[in-house]
């Protein structure tokens, strides 16, 4: 049993600490709270830095100091704070650094709300525990073998075939019917690789559809999008040791991963705003007349700043573009806004949860949609590397890992 | 008999004061209980639901945090009730516990802007202070009809 050190304020007077319970029982972990003693509450600032005027904060720091001195005590920890509130951010930001900066022990971050639900949080407690339990499998750094993955993501099923470290085949198409599209994509990966299903030594699946998949094609591998990502990231940018930080942008929600040797660190996983989505960039296109491939190349010739964006809400957000189209705006312009403010929430609002070490690799559909790169490049002030094959990601990941299954 | 609030909520030793002296403890441990032993609900100390925060919404707007909101479903019809209070300021945890400082400070200003017999001290830090603390405490408590 995976043991999850919950470092929180709010949860059961918000009414979701059953919830919290829930999503660990469903991923095979408990919940625990390292015992303190008074004294460590009273005297945290000494040992922690930062004493502030609630108790229940003190405790999760007080916690945070024994985790770090015992790292026996947990094997994750789970840090969540009431959302909106100022005082619970900056100490769950801290302890979030502190442990990840202190031991070796994977950290989620959370704000929640009485609305957050174990569904919610299940493919987050899922990575935390992969991470937590199979270190091993996820420090693997080659493919081995003719093994295959499929990411059954929401937007677009995506599938590759890899044999001896190498992609051979790709397949991709819409996510309509999960199973008819997962079939298309995968026949489609066999077919450019010139291969048989029957060759195929072991098959991987992620993406939101990875259990239906998986369970349709027999996958021996069927893990959560954080992971698998973060593998195939660090594998494609050949960045297996050290550190970095992958961006994930995806159609329904944004992933941001800080990794180490190959295995993930800290993470967010926001999917409350469409607004900072690829959807938001498909409606742009859709708007200006061009197809979803051409935007991000319309956009390296436009300038965000001569576009007022006064809302990232998908829906104001588009009103805005119209708007600006209609007095007069170049569709350059609209385009590179677009990118701009998708690129901003997710740095404001999830690269100040991760640390950001280069080097910083974006990844998923929308990394081809050349602007948006650029677009986090001027914020972040870094160099942002965008892997070939960037958009089968999920599926080089769960290749990579499964062979490894094959060979245990 | 007075319905007496005391601040922080959980101190059954300003609890046991105010009883001694013939009036009643509004303390949020008694409200946690009333929860805890109601049907259906079974995962105690604290079968707070996500109900409850809405609950609070009559005491703090929406964008107050899940968690202020969800205590102030059980201080708030206790702030409601009480016809008196004591709060105790700069208290240690080992008075009573108030995980959060928001509802705390909350709290406070609705006792204070309810116009009840209030009765506001700060924790004592040595025993003559603590002797003074308890004869303020008692005097006001006898003074209440």
């Amino acid at each position: 049993m995976i043991r999850i050190a919950q470092l929180s304020c709010g949860p059961e007077y918000s009414g979701v600490q059953q919830e919290l319970e829930k999503a660990a029982e469903m991923v095979g972990a408990e919940l625990v709270f390292p015992e303190v003693s008074l004294d460590d509450v009273r005297n945290v600032e000494e040992r922690f830095g930062i004493e502030v005027a609630s108790g229940d904060l003190n405790l999760a720091m007080a916690r945070a100091t024994r985790i770090v001195e015992n790292t026996d005590l947990a094997d994750a920890v789970f840090v969540a704070t009431c959302f909106r509130c100022a005082e619970g951010a900056i100490v769950r930001s801290e302890l979030r650094k502190y442990i990840h900066e202190n031991s070796r022990i994977p950290v989620l971050s959370y704000s929640f709300t009485e609305r957050t639900k174990a569904e919610t949080l299940l493919t987050r407690m899922e990575a935390l525990v992969t991470t937590a339990k199979f270190k091993g499998l996820l420090s693997r750094e080659r493919q081995t073998g003719l093994t295959a993955g499929i990411d059954s993501g929401s937007t677009t099923t995506k599938a590759v075939v890899m044999r001896d470290n190498k992609v051979i085949g790709t397949g991709w198409g819409p996510t309509t019917e999960v199973l008819k599209s997962a079939e298309q994509a995968y026949n489609a990966a066999l077919e450019s690789a010139g291969v048989e299903r029957n060759e195929i030594e072991a098959l991987g699946t992620t993406g939101y559809g990875r259990h239906l998949v998986g369970k349709e094609f027999g996958a021996k591998l069927i893990q959560e999008e954080i992971t698998v990502n973060s593998k195939g990231a660090v594998f494609l940018a050949d960045a297996q040791r050290g550190n970095a930080t992958v961006i994930d942008i995806g159609g329904m929600d944004n992933k941001a991963i800080s990794v180490q040797d190959g295995v993930p660190g800290t993470f967010t996983m926001g999917g409350i705003c469409a607004g900072a989505s690829g959807r938001f960039l498909e409606l742009t296109a859709k708007r200006l007349g061009v197809e979803i491939t051409e935007l991000g190349k319309l956009a390296l010739k436009g300038d965000h700043r001569n576009v007022p964006m006064n809302s990232y809400c998908i829906v104001f957000g588009t009103q805005s573009l119209v708007n600006s189209l209609s007095t007069g705006s170049r569709p350059e312009d609209v385009a590179m806004a677009a990118c701009h403010s998708v690129a901003e929430q997710v740095f404001e609002q999830q690269l100040q949860e991760v640390e950001v070490k280069e080097p910083v690799i974006m990844v998923g559909g929308t990394s081809l949609i050349e602007g948006l790169p650029r677009a986090m490049e001027g914020l972040l002030g870094l160099k942002v590397t965008v892997p070939e094959y960037a958009q089968y990601i999920g599926c080089v990941g769960a290749s990579l890992l499964v062979s490894g299954l094959v060979e245990d | 008999m007075v319905k007496v609030m005391v601040y922080p909520p959980t101190s059954m030793i300003l609890s046991d004061l105010v009883e001694r002296t013939g009036h009643e403890a509004l303390v949020v441990s008694k409200e946690v209980r009333k929860k805890v032993n109601t049907a259906g609900l079974d995962s105690p100390p604290l079968n707070m639901t996500p109900e409850d925060p809405k609950k609070g919404l009559k005491y703090a707007a929406v964008d107050v945090p899940s968690g202020v909101r969800g205590r102030m479903s059980l201080l708030g019809p206790m702030i409601e009730e009480a016809e008196a209070a004591i709060v105790v300021l700069n208290d240690r945890c080992t008075l009573g516990c108030t995980g959060c400082a928001r509802t705390n400070e909350l709290t406070r200003f609705l006792l204070r802007t309810k116009r009840i017999p209030l009765l506001e001290l700060e924790y004592p830090g040595d025993e003559l202070a603590a002797r003074r603390f308890v004869s303020r405490i008692r005097e006001f408590l006898e003074g209440l009809s």
